[in-house]
């Protein structure tokens, strides 16, 4: 989240879009309910159901799985044709004024650039028109027709209202009714909120989806605004603090993972380190040095030396086409690639796509290790045919599976400290509330012991590249059991002296510093573990709260908070002002700015090498302007461009198990979603929560029924060309037919939760849905995929 | 039992000792355009009475049974309708025993003290004096009290009385996320359900108002309702009344059998002084 829960009490409009807080975030969405009741703040829900979101909405508008995009855009244009949009914010606080290269250009579904034989764009005709010293060109009255503002107005004055009605199924009235509730906050005293969660990442397209919204946002002046953002909301306790320490392509606090051809750490950096491109930008990336030599000196301690160039050589560094994110891993697993895996906390076989393609990668593992506090669909995978032959008939049976399983029990979260860190980016400190149970061990003594006995087998055995293990400092107080205050001592970080850093402001690059984490330095300092503070004061009146918990970065409550004044520093909204310019220093939250820089020093993006935010982004690998493209699998083509329906980037896996359904076998849209009564894969090995919802079910739209004769509670089967489900059918007048192109479109709701193993079973709902991902964050299209329906 | 708080007791004649040593009395008020049936006031209700857990059928429905159960008091009512113009409308609702004002389950109950109301309003049973008629059940016009046919014993919620009596808010209320759920005294309650429902019909729900039924002399669970014209699209009865065969067989029938009971008796008084004992010929 930009801003967090307790903040969405301020707004005025609340937009539920590829979410469903009152399902999934019952507890945060205390503070939508406060908005409505204090400040009348309107609930507007645009979904594929009318869920429990929706039951207390002022507005619903019914939207097809996978066309976010277009509503969005048509919500784009609604601002920029009704003059909604709040000029003075775009000016000052976006790219819009920046100029675009000669050559960019938009037709028939492409952007410039396209490489047909390489399927991938040269994205340099999306560059901005440099000057003599390397800054770019702005036009400040926004009025040439190559600057971001027109170039942008153009292209979505094809989503036209009733563009947006024959693409998503909704009506161009109900479309108009929602546009003018949101867009009522492009004045600078009315703030608007945007909450999403899975139903837009997990998209062929879903980055840019996120992409469209925070340009709506911009548009409105909602950014940087108590009541305003772009807030996901995270789905488990520590997804976001699991985001933040890295992943396969990010060390933590996103800093790219070298890549091959940057051989020194010279080259890293250069590469990796941003140039600004206007005069005033404070680019704060040009501190990547500080920190990635602060992050070595952790891992290697003593043995990252100026000398060695601080042990960069022991980073393993990613080929020039290699990717290991979800899709990949279980590709190349199922190519026989990978000879191990370790799962920890999650449960891959239930939570990934294609389980028929996952079962089978598995089985070619040598060596699994699961540790859990459960057991898992995972860690039985070997046992899916047997327990679900009707689902699996075609995996191997138990006897021609030669994949050693070691099932670790693990301690669950009662069972150990640490911080979670929650949507809203705080960090907060738990405590042990009772101890594991029989042989359970906690994550950290399983992962310790395991580094140990590696290390040890390196050092009596050799092998290849054992300098990485060899070398890392392992300085816990006990080496097989680090504390958890010891670990968040180290990502916070010291100095030479040992002193707990209080900012990451204080990081260096010569080595006297060591940081596991930049962006959480400031949360374990000297004076304490400020993750464990329980102070309710709120002085702004905001619901800020500074002193609860620690929030990241820097323990700022608002992000780009800067934002929320003009260019004097004067707030737009005085009576929603995060941030007052005092004439010598900003009060209020912790400025997302130089605490003491006048106003007009620096743009108010500071993060950004533009020092403003982008409406145009060429970051993308799909466009610098998010474009609808249709899901992978859609019963209807893109009316926009109907010769380039889905997103030509988007990552396809095409092995045997890999199949596509067409919408003439297929002709319902298959969507997955999560109910309150479970979490995730977990709760159905509880008894008090499986009671409230024992059953896998299929929501099927009244009218869709009555052509099938199925009727509430019948046996139906679901089917797509990965497999199939079968559960009760629950037919409901919540869901509906849409008109799509002048066809009727059906969509058939699949909560997941349920599988093979458990206190209460059902079919995985991944059974349907496809190995098709996202092609800049690798998430699948678990929202919008074909299937059909009958009785049994 | 707390004897002196008692207000009324079933199958007891005459007035309770110590009646209306306090005078406040306890509610709670359920503001149904707030309800996002989460189910926490069921899990917590399920958790605080340590219940039986038991997994019902597939009904085609969220909602988590179609009725109570001796084992499950607090259940939200889902109901699927549509808007006069045709938009669906999820209403949700919760569901347990209204604790009368004037009780018919009480009314009904023949077994002296299975069923006691406390001066604060709360309605509860004593298990160890229950006989496992039934008659409570059919006494309530909400169908709330439910028999375990394990024990022959009837179990409804209790407003947790062993929470409220040592300060505590029922456990439903504290485990709710939006405030739909408020406790307090019914007076104050009854005033916070009025503003509400004037802020709802100042918003556009004409037919906002509140359910606190006056055929049972109120109750101490009391409803905001957003179509309050239609209470049953909620689950809720539209006029409940005691059933007539218990107001008849407590009221006029209690009072007729009583003057045949004293009839009968005078009469072998009678009989006796004006033919002397029964002689053997």
């Amino acid at each position: 989240m930009t801003n967090g829960w307790t903040d969405v009490a301020n707004a005025d409009v609340v937009l539920v879009m590829g979410g469903n807080p009152a399902e999934n975030h019952p507890v945060g969405f205390r503070f939508v309910m406060e908005a409505k009741r204090v400040r009348k703040a309107k609930l507007v829900t645009i979904d594929p159901r009318f869920n429990r979101t929706a039951a207390v909405s002022d507005i619903y508008v019914p939207i097809r799985a996978g066309t976010d995009i277009a509503f969005l855009g048509g919500l784009i244009h609604y601002a920029i044709t009704h003059d909604l949009y709040q000029h003075e914010y775009v000016k000052l606080h976006t790219n819009a004024s920046f100029l675009i290269r000669e050559g960019f250009s938009f037709e028939d579904g492409f952007f410039s650039g396209w490489d047909e034989n390489k399927k991938a764009y040269d994205k340099s005709s999306w560059n901005y028109e440099l000057d003599a010293a390397g800054y770019a060109k702005v036009d400040p009255a926004m009025e040439h027709p190559r600057s971001v503002f027109q170039l942008m107005k153009h292209h979505y004055s094809r989503y036209t209202p009733e563009m947006v009605a024959s693409i998503c199924g909704c009506s161009a009235a109900d479309f108009e009714k929602a546009a003018a509730i949101i867009c009522s906050t492009g004045k600078p005293d009315r703030q608007g909120t945007v909450l999403y969660a899975l139903g837009w990442t997990q998209h062929s397209h879903s980055v840019q989806l996120i992409h469209t919204a925070a340009m709506l946002q911009l548009m409105l002046g909602n950014i940087g605004m108590p009541g305003g953002g772009v807030n996901a909301q995270r789905g488990h306790s520590n997804i976001q603090g699991a985001t933040d320490m890295g992943a396969w392509n990010m060390l933590p606090g996103y800093l790219r993972l070298p890549r091959a051809n940057q051989q020194t750490l010279a080259d890293y950096l250069k590469e990796t380190t941003p140039r600004a491109l206007r005069p005033d930008s404070m680019n704060y990336w040009s501190n990547t040095p500080k920190f990635v030599v602060s992050l070595l000196k952790a891992y290697y301690g003593d043995k990252a030396t100026k000398q060695n160039n601080f042990a960069y050589d022991f980073l393993p560094k990613l080929g020039e086409a290699d990717n290991y994110s979800w899709g990949y891993l279980f590709d190349h697993m199922y190519a026989g690639q990978i000879e191990g895996m370790i799962s920890f906390g999650m449960n891959p076989v239930a939570n990934g796509p294609n389980t028929p393609k996952m079962l089978a990668a598995l089985s070619k593992l040598k060596w699994l290790i699961v540790a859990e506090c459960f057991e898992t669909e995972t860690a039985s995978f070997w046992k899916a045919r047997e327990l679900a032959e009707k689902y699996y008939s075609t995996a191997l049976d138990s006897s021609g599976i030669n994949t050693e399983v070691f099932l670790l029990p693990a301690a669950c979260f009662a069972e150990k400290d640490g911080a979670f860190v929650n949507s809203s980016r705080w960090a907060q400190w738990k405590n042990v509330a009772v101890e594991p149970p029989g042989q359970a061990w906690r994550d950290q003594d399983i992962i310790a012991r395991l580094f140990l006995k590696i290390r040890e087998l390196y050092e009596k055995e050799g092998g290849k590249a054992p300098e990485p293990l060899l070398n890392m400092a392992w300085t816990w107080q006990n080496p097989a059991s680090p504390s958890l205050s010891e670990v968040s001592r180290e990502i916070n970080g010291r100095d030479a002296a040992g002193k707990q850093l209080a900012s990451f402001a204080a990081l260096a690059d010569d080595g006297s510093t060591a940081c596991g984490n930049w962006v959480y330095t400031g949360s374990f300092t000297e004076a304490g573990n400020m993750m464990a503070r329980r102070g309710q004061e709120d002085p702004t009146g905001l619901g800020l709260y500074p002193n609860w918990a620690w929030n990241w970065p820097a323990n700022r409550r608002i992000l780009y908070n800067r934002a929320s004044a003009d260019a004097t520093g004067k707030p737009w909204d005085a009576s929603r002002a995060p941030l007052r310019w005092t004439g010598t220093n900003w009060t209020g939250d912790v400025a997302d700015y130089k605490a003491d820089a006048a106003p007009g020093d620096f743009g108010a993006f500071i993060m950004l090498p533009e020092g403003v935010a982008k409406l145009y982004a060429s970051d993308f690998v799909e466009g610098p302007f998010p474009e609808h493209y249709e899901p992978v699998e859609s019963p209807v083509e893109n009316i926009l461009h109907p010769k380039v329906s889905s997103n030509p980037l988007a990552k396809i896996f095409r092995t045997d198990r890999d199949p596509i359904g067409s919408a003439a076998e297929f002709p319902y849209i298959g969507t997955t979603y999560r109910l309150t009564e479970h979490f995730h894969y977990w709760t159905k090995n509880i008894a008090g929560t499986s009671e409230l919802q024992p059953h896998f079910f299929v929501e099927v739209p009244e009218a869709l029924a009555k052509t099938k004769n199925i009727r509430s509670g019948d046996m139906v089967r679901v089917r797509s060309a990965r497999g199939a489900v079968e559960g009760r059918a629950m037919v409901t007048k919540r869901m509906r037919g849409l008109q799509v192109s002048g066809k009727t479109v059906y969509q058939i709701g699949l909560p997941i939760h349920w599988g093979f193993i458990g206190r209460v079973t059902g079919p995985l709902v991944n059974n349907l849905s496809p190995s098709v991902v996202d092609p800049n964050s690798g998430t699948p299209e678990y929202k919008g995929f074909l299937v059909n329906i009958e009785k049994i | 039992m707390i004897e002196a708080f008692i207000k009324a007791i079933s199958a007891t004649p005459g007035k309770p000792a110590g009646v209306s040593r306090r005078t406040d009395t306890v509610a709670k008020m359920i503001d149904t355009t707030t309800c996002i049936g989460c189910k926490a006031c069921e899990v917590a209700c399920q958790e605080w009475n340590n219940q039986q857990v038991t997994f019902g059928n597939f009904e085609g429905t969220y909602q988590t049974m179609p009725d109570l159960a001796h084992n499950f008091w607090n259940l939200i009512k889902f109901n699927e309708t549509e808007s006069e113009i045709g938009t669906p409308l999820w209403l949700m609702s919760k569901y347990q025993c209204m604790h009368c004002v004037d009780p018919g389950c009480l009314k009904a109950c023949p077994a002296p003290g299975a069923i006691v109301q406390y001066t604060n309003g709360i309605v509860d049973f004593n298990h160890d004096a229950c006989i496992g008629c039934g008659y409570c059940m059919t006494g309530c016009p909400f169908d709330v009290p439910k028999m375990n046919p394990a024990t022959n014993k009837v179990h409804k919620c209790t407003l947790c009385t062993d929470r409220v009596s040592v300060g505590l808010e029922p456990a439903c209320i504290k485990a709710c996320p939006t405030n739909c759920l408020s406790f307090g005294t019914r007076e104050d309650l009854i005033r916070k359900a009025e503003d509400r429902v004037s802020t709802l019909q100042s918003d556009g729900f004409r037919n906002a108002g509140i359910y606190n039924p006056p055929g049972v002399g109120g109750t101490h669970v009391v409803y905001v309702l957003a179509h309050a014209d239609q209470p049953e699209a909620y689950g809720l009865p539209k006029d409940p009344h005691i059933p007539w065969t218990v107001a008849l067989w407590k009221g006029p029938l209690k009072w007729i059998g009583n003057v045949l009971l004293i009839g009968g008796i005078l009469g072998t008084f009678f009989h006796y002084v004006r033919y002397g004992p029964q002689r053997d010929e």
